[in-house]
C-alpha cells in the first residue's frame, strides 16, 4: 500500500516547482508538506538572532535543542495518535504521574534507577494500552477516553502521594534531562536529552516508513476502507496510543531531570503536543500530516517561548503571543489546503 | 425539575412496536436512571454512615453546583450538536465575572450597563469563534483552545486576584434567593435550558443545527448554511457562559479572573453534554441529557462531599464514570444498528 501524503505546500514554494497542479503526488512519508512551518521556525529564529546573536553558538543552541527535546518527543507520539485519527489528551497527566511516581519509587536511591525507568516505560505502555483498547474495542471516543484517563491519572498520583510529591529523584535519573558530554570538540557541550531525541527520531522514521507507518496513515484517513482491505483497525490505533505512552514516558524522564519533581511537571502538555502536531500541518481527523512536521511544530513551540523569554514578553502575555500565533498559522495552512 | 418527554432524535413517525426500543434509545434516557439510582444508593450510604444526602443545605449547594456547569454546558451542548467544541468556557466564564462586577462597581443602577457589556463582549468572543472555525477553516479545537489561551493572557496579565464588586441587588436576587430549597439562579439555568430544548427541538434553526452536526456535507447540499448555523451556534454558547459569569459575579460578589479554570468548566461542560448522551462527533442528543448529566456530577460531588471522601479519589471515580457512561451509549448505539442493518 503506499501511502499519499498530500502536501500542496510543497509545490508552493519549492523553487523549481512548477504550476500548482504538478504537485508531486507522491511524497516520502514522513516530509509531506513543511514548507509552512520551516518558513516560520526560521523567522522566530532570525527574530531570535536580532536580538541575541549568540543564541546560535553552538553550545547554546544544543542546549535550546536538548530543552525542547521533551515537547519533540510527545509531538512524536501525538502524531501517530492524530493521524489515525484519535486524540491523546492524556500524555500530560501521565508526565507527571510518572516524575512523581518515579520520585517516591527512587527515593534517592541510585541503584533503583535502571528498574526504575523499565518500569516508567511499561507504565507509560499500559497506559496507552488502556487508552488504545478502551477506544477501539469499547468505541469511546478518544478525546473523552483520554479525558477520562486525564481524570483518573491525576486524581490517583495526587491520592497515592497524600498531597504532595514524596522522595527524589537520582542523580543517574536526572542525568538524562540535565547532563551531558562536556567539551565536545567544535560543539562545546552536548545535552544527553538532544541523544536520546536522536535516537527517538531514527525509530520513529522507522516505524513511519515500516508497514505499519502507512497502515496508520490509512486507517487514519478512511477506517472504513482500511479495514475492507484487511487491515486491523483496532490493532494499528491501539499501537498507536502504545507508541503516545511511551513517549510520554520517555518526555517525563527528560522533564524530570531537567525541571525537577511536581504536580506541575506535565500540567498543559497534553495541548502544547496537539498544537505542535497541528501547527507541523497534521490534519486533526487522521489521514494527513508527516511526523518531521510534527516535530518542527514542536521546535516552533520552543523556539517561540524562548524568543518570548529573551523579548521579555510578561509571563502572563506569553499565552496570548501563544494563542495568537497558533491561530494565525494554522489559519494560513488552512486556507492553503483549498 | 421539568423534564421534556424523552424523543427520538430525527422526527420520525413511530410504530408502536418502536416506541419502546425508541425510548430506551434516547440517549438522554439513561442518565436520569443513573441519576435517580445514584441518588438513592448515595442517600442510603450517607443515611448509613449516620448523616443526610437530602438536608436543605445540601439540596442548595448542590443546585448552585448545577447553576454554573449548566449554564455552561448547555452552550456546550449547541456547539457539541452542530459537530464543533469550544474549549474557551472556562476563560469566557472568568471575563464574564470581571466585567459584571467592574461595570457594576458596587452600585446597582449599573446593573443594566453591566448585564449589555457582558453579553456584547460575550456574543462578540463567540463571534470570533464561529468566523475561525467556519471562515477560516481552523478545527474547532484548534480555534477554541487559541481563543483560550487569547483571553488566559488577558487575565493573567491584567488581574491578581478578585476584581469589581457586584451591586447588591444581584447579590441578594440572583446569588442567594431562594424559592424553598431552589436556587433563582437554578430556576434561571432550567429557563435557559427549555429555551434551549425548544430551539433545538422545534425550530428551524435546532434542525439545521442537527443537520450539520450530523453530516456536514448532506446539510449543504439540502441547503442549509452551514456557516450561518455553526457562527450562531458559537454565539449562544457564548452568551450562556457570559449569563453564567454574571449569576458566578452575583454569588462571589465580585469578579474572579480564575473562577473558570480552577472549576474546569471546559472539560466538566464538555463531561456533563457527554454523560448526557450527546455524541461528540454531533448530530445527536440533546439538551435534556445535558441537564441529566450536570445534576448527576452535582450529585455525585454531594455525596462525595457528604462522605468526607478524598478529593482526588472523587477524580479517579469521575473518570472512570464518564468513560463507563459513554461506553455504555456506544454499545447501546452498536445493538441499536445491527437490529436495523447497517443503514440506520
Amino acid at each position: 500500500m503506499s501511502t499519499i501524503v498530500d502536501g500542496p505546500q510543497t509545490s508552493g514554494t519549492a523553487p523549481a516547482g512548477g504550476p500548482a497542479d504538478r504537485r508531486p503526488r507522491f511524497t516520502v512519508p514522513g516530509f509531506g508538506g513543511v514548507a509552512p512551518i520551516a518558513g516560520i521556525l526560521l523567522l522566530l529564529f532570525a527574530v531570535i538572532a536580532f536580538k541575541q546573536p549568540d543564541f546560535f553558538a553552538p553550545a547554546s543552541f544544543l542546549s535550546f535543542l536538548g530543552r525542547a527535546a521533551p515537547i519533540i518527543i510527545l509531538a512524536i507520539g501525538q502524531y501517530f495518535v492524530i493521524v489515525s485519527g484519535e486524540f491523546d489528551l492524556s500524555v500530560g497527566s501521565l508526565v507527571t504521574a510518572q516524575v512523581v511516581v518515579a520520585a517516591r519509587l527512587i527515593d534517592s536511591q541510585p541503584e533503583r534507577t535502571w528498574p526504575v525507568l523499565l518500569l516508567l516505560l511499561l507504565f507509560g505502555l499500559a497506559i496507552g494500552a488502556i487508552n488504545g483498547l478502551v477506544t477501539t474495542i469499547l468505541q469511546v471516543p478518544s478525546f473523552i477516553t483520554t479525558l477520562g484517563m486525564y481524570l483518573i491519572l491525576v486524581g490517583a498520583v495526587y491520592l497515592w502521594s497524600e498531597g504532595s510529591p514524596k522522595g527524589e529523584l537520582s542523580e543517574t535519573f536526572r542525568m538524562f534531562g540535565n547532563a551531558g558530554f562536556e567539551e565536545v570538540p567544535v560543539l562545546g557541550r552536548v545535552p544527553y536529552a538532544l541523544l536520546v531525541v536522536l535516537v527517538v527520531t531514527a525509530l520513529t522514521f522507522v516505524i513511519t516508513r515500516s508497514d505499519f507507518g502507512r497502515t496508520l496513515v490509512a486507517v487514519g484517513d478512511n477506517p472504513r476502507t482500511a479495514a475492507l482491505n484487511g487491515v486491523r483497525v483496532w490493532r494499528t490505533k491501539t499501537i498507536a496510543f502504545v507508541l503516545s505512552g511511551v513517549a510520554a514516558a520517555i518526555a517525563a524522564v527528560l522533564l524530570g531531570g531537567y525541571g525537577g519533581v511536581s504536580f506541575q511537571a506535565g500540567a498543559g502538555l497534553e495541548f502544547t503536543a496537539i498544537t505542535a502536531v497541528v501547527l507541523g500541518g497534521v490534519v486533526l481527523g487522521g489521514g494527513r500530516g508527516s511526523v518531521f512536521g510534527a516535530m518542527l511544530g514542536a521546535l516552533v513551540l520552543e523556539t517561540l517561548f524562548t524568543a518570548m523569554n529573551i523579548y521579555g514578553v510578561s509571563g502572563a502575555l506569553k499565552s496570548a503571543v501563544q494563542g495568537l500565533i497558533i491561530l494565525a498559522a494554522v489559519a494560513i495552512a488552512a486556507r492553503r489546503h483549498r | 425539575v421539568t423534564i421534556a418527554p424523552p424523543r427520538t432524535q430525527r422526527t420520525r413517525t413511530l410504530a408502536p412496536h418502536r416506541l419502546r426500543s425508541a425510548i430506551t434509545a434516547d440517549p438522554g434516557w439513561g442518565v436520569f436512571v443513573a441519576l435517580f439510582l445514584t441518588i438513592a444508593i448515595g442517600g442510603i450510604i450517607v443515611a448509613l454512615k449516620g448523616g443526610n444526602l437530602f438536608t436543605q443545605s445540601g439540596t442548595v449547594s448542590l443546585l448552585h453546583v448545577a447553576t454554573a456547569l449548566g449554564l455552561v454546558a448547555v452552550g456546550q451542548s449547541l456547539v457539541i450538536l452542530g459537530g464543533s467544541l469550544d474549549l474557551s468556557v472556562a476563560y469566557l466564564v472568568s471575563l464574564s465575572t470581571l466585567i459584571a462586577a467592574e461595570t457594576m462597581a458596587g452600585s446597582n443602577t449599573n446593573i443594566l450597563p453591566a448585564i449589555l457589556l457582558v453579553v456584547a463582549v460575550s456574543a462578540g468572543i463567540g463571534l470570533v469563534n464561529g468566523l475561525l472555525v467556519t471562515k477560516a477553516r481552523i478545527n474547532a479545537f484548534i480555534a477554541t483552545l487559541g481563543v483560550g489561551l487569547l483571553l488566559k493572557g488577558y487575565l493573567e496579565n491584567g488581574y491578581d486576584g478578585p476584581a469589581g464588586t457586584t451591586a447588591p441587588a444581584l447579590v441578594q436576587s440572583l446569588g442567594y434567593q431562594r424559592v424553598g430549597p431552589v436556587p433563582v439562579a437554578f430556576l434561571l439555568l432550567l429557563v435557559v435550558a427549555a429555551l434551549a430544548w425548544f430551539v433545538v427541538r422545534r425550530s428551524r434553526y435546532g434542525h439545521h443545527l442537527i443537520a450539520v452536526g450530523g453530516d456536514a456535507d448532506v446539510a449543504r447540499l439540502s441547503g442549509v448554511r452551514n456557516d450561518r448555523v455553526l457562527v450562531l451556534t458559537h454565539v449562544l454558547c457564548s452568551l450562556c457562559c457570559g449569563v453564567a459569569g454574571i449569576y458566578l459575579a452575583s454569588r462571589l460578589g465580585a469578579g474572579a479572573p480564575r473562577v473558570g479554570t480552577e472549576s474546569f468548566y471546559d472539560l466538566e461542560s464538555i463531561a456533563a453534554v457527554v454523560l448526557g448522551g450527546t455524541a461528540l462527533a454531533g448530530g445527536r442528543g440533546g439538551i435534556t441529557g445535558t441537564i441529566g448529566g450536570v445534576l448527576f456530577l452535582a450529585t455525585i460531588d454531594s455525596i462525595f462531599n457528604q462522605l468526607a471522601v478524598d478529593t482526588f479519589f472523587k477524580q479517579v471515580v469521575r473518570g472512570v464514570i464518564i468513560i463507563a457512561a459513554v461506553a455504555i451509549y456506544a454499545y447501546q448505539l452498536r445493538n441499536r444498528r445491527a437490529r436495523r442493518g447497517p443503514m440506520a
